[in-house]
């Protein structure tokens, strides 16, 4: 009896000190760009919301895709068109980039959920490759030279994006609207059967939930959220190019999630974070980015499948939260 | 000249012949990750990279050693396969126990460290491997011109799949590997010794690509990129016929090759893209792939 009220008020101090941590977070993000270069905090931001979208798939849906980029460099290529083509807005550009990964993703979504697991994965390779191709020959990417020049704009014509530290915050609410629509999500009762998807498929079926359905809303949720990412990054940097739709990046955010702690909140943000700033460092160092990555993920595998985030939840706070192991038995 | 279908039966049998070497690797490579796949329930997605270390390896030792073509094709499979093996045991065999997906992110990494290496060493740019003389030239065949070497890839990758077909099917270690992937405890209990029949299988299959590789050297240049983007569409051959038999593996491999080079003559935009529209197509038809068990 004293052991489960240790136990409550352990989980009790866990939820108070994640609390003031998120806060802590928010407060740093709202001053790191008087002390660090804002635009690279910005492309952190970024691909912290990517991220994050892409846990929603895998940690809280149990859905590994490998093909995520598609969402992310797809949504930067609508809205670099729209905003300097068409002339649109950054608003505007950023919801139709939004929109535009939201129906790739249902497309993808639709064809992979007809396979599970390993086949799950290889199916959204292949797709994000057949885009990737596609991107390749299409006219309005403008092939190797991607869409450059995109104008920033301003914000519903009042806000001027092209000021730096007006572009860091917008990119920063951005951020943090993502980070809690998914948060929202994965605490609401669609985001219990997600996660009940994930421990155990077949009893989920059996229960009456329609587990195609679930597993395709949720696909198509975590496309959008990338794409608002990508979408941003676009109008950030003012290109869209052809990296952003390689395998190289469908992999890179897993690492991310891998390093962070897959299935945890916070560990995607971390996750982020470590590699944008590893592959800043090595840009200037020599050695090569894809080694380091590459080791990265064998050892990440081998012996540190909780991440970092989830190792700090397994050590220090409460067992039951620490993240999805997806350890068989 | 003789047309059919408004083509120049020419050009039609050429692209056709560039469609059955294409598919000739499409089938060793995706009858390697069949393999493993049976027994060891991983996706090796090293399998380009390891094509590629092949192919680096010949090269290699064409160049610093002096030792060619012949020998090569049978010093490349046993290093390649050695590797295999020690990758097997230092690290694979502590992932059985886990989720699948986990075999799948780890021989990711491993495809980045062994690219990223031989980028950083050679470059992106290819390295031509000559053609061996007994196989330079060509022979009219009277409707086409066939070089030797081609003709000679296609003969050896046929007799590579249908000789590990045989070697599964009908001997002795094969129905151990076969038994193995039904019910490795059992097998284990009859005294075979399975996590060696692992690390072999392992080998094999790394042995099998690391044979692709020195095939395709003198066809396509030695690159360090050459793996990664045929290891996608291997991918998609394997989603199209399913992983449940080493036949369909090896004719999905021969018949997407072939859907290619058609695809080529008649509309080339899109012969990137065929082998993924027909995955497309097939998962929508016959989710399980053509010669797929339900997994």
């Amino acid at each position: 009896m004293s052991e489960l009220t240790l136990q409550e008020r352990r989980a009790a101090a866990s939820v108070r000190l994640e609390w003031g941590l998120v806060a802590l977070g928010i407060v740093a993000l709202i001053a790191a760009p008087f002390f660090i270069y804002p635009i690279f905090v910005m492309k952190m931001l970024c691909f912290a919301l990517f991220a994050c979208a892409f846990n929603l798939l895998l940690g809280y849906t149990g859905l590994l895709s490998f093909g995520h980029a598609t969402f992310f460099g797809g949504a930067a290529y609508f809205c670099a068109y729209a905003v300097k083509a068409w002339g649109w807005p950054p608003e505007a550009g950023i919801l139709l980039g939004m929109g535009g990964a939201a129906v790739l993703g249902l497309v993808m979504g639709f064809l992979a959920i007809r396979r599970q697991g390993i086949y799950f994965a290889m199916i959204t390779l292949a797709l994000a490759q057949m885009f990737y191709f596609f991107c390749v020959q299409a006219p309005f990417t403008e092939g190797e030279d991607g869409i450059q020049g995109v104008p920033r704009g301003s914000l519903f014509g009042i806000v001027d994006l092209n000021v730096t530290m007006n572009m860091y915050y917008v990119v920063l609410t951005i951020f943090l609207i993502g980070v809690f629509a998914i948060w929202r999500i994965v605490n609401s009762p669609f985001g219990m059967i997600l996660r009940s998807i994930r421990e155990n498929e077949n009893r989920a079926i059996s229960l009456g939930y329609s587990v195609g359905r679930y597993k395709l809303a949720a696909f198509v949720m975590s496309a959008a959220l990338a794409g608002l990412a990508g979408a941003t990054k676009a109008i950030v940097f003012q290109f869209a190019t052809l990296t952003d739709v390689t395998w190289q990046m469908s992999g890179g955010v897993i690492l991310m999630n891998l390093l962070g702690g897959i299935g945890t909140m916070v560990g995607p943000v971390v996750g982020a974070g470590l590699v944008v700033g590893l592959e800043n460092t090595l840009a200037t160092s020599g050695f090569p980015v894809t080694i380091a990555t590459g080791l990265i993920f064998m050892v990440c595998v081998l012996i540190f499948r909780r991440g970092i985030v989830g190792e700090l939840y397994a050590r220090w706070l409460s067992p039951a939260e620490a993240g999805s192991d997806r350890d068989k038995a | 000249m003789t047309m059919i279908f408004g083509i120049p039966i020419q050009a039609l049998l050429g692209q056709l012949l560039v469609g059955l070497i294409n598919g000739s690797f499409y089938a060793m490579l995706s009858l390697g990750l069949a393999v493993i796949f049976g027994l060891l329930r991983i996706i090796n997605f090293a399998h380009g990279a390891l094509y590629m270390l092949g192919a680096f390896i010949g090269y290699l030792l064409l160049v610093h050693l002096g030792i060619g073509y012949w020998p090569a094709l049978v010093l490349v499979p046993i290093a390649v396969g050695v590797f295999g093996m020690a990758v097997e045991r230092a690290a694979l065999s502590r992932l059985y126990r886990l989720d699948p997906l986990y075999g799948l992110l780890f021989t990711f990494g491993m495809a980045l460290v062994i690219e990223g290496a031989f980028r950083f060493y050679y470059g992106v740019s290819g390295n031509p491997y000559a053609v061996p003389p007994l196989l330079a030239g060509g022979t009219n065949l009277g409707f086409m011109f066939l070089p030797n070497y081609r003709g000679w890839v296609v003969l050896a990758s046929l007799i590579v799949c249908i000789g590990t077909w045989l070697l599964i099917e009908k001997t002795r270690l094969g129905s151990y590997l076969r038994a193995a992937t039904e019910n490795p405890e059992l097998v284990q209990a009859f005294g075979v010794n399975v996590p060696l029949l692992l690390t072999l299988t392992y080998g094999l299959g790394a042995a099998l690509a690391g044979l692709a590789g020195i095939l395709a050297a003198p066809v396509y240049q030695v690159s360090p990129l050459m793996g990664s983007d045929l290891i996608i569409v291997v991918f998609a051959v394997v989603v199209i016929g399913g992983m449940g038999s080493i036949l369909g593996a090896i004719v999905t491999g021969y018949m997407l090759g072939l859907a290619e080079g058609l695809t080529k003559v008649f509309y080339p935009e899109a012969s990137n893209l065929v082998v993924f529209v027909i995955m497309a197509i097939v998962l929508l038809l016959r989710p399980a792939g053509l010669f797929g068990r339900d997994a």
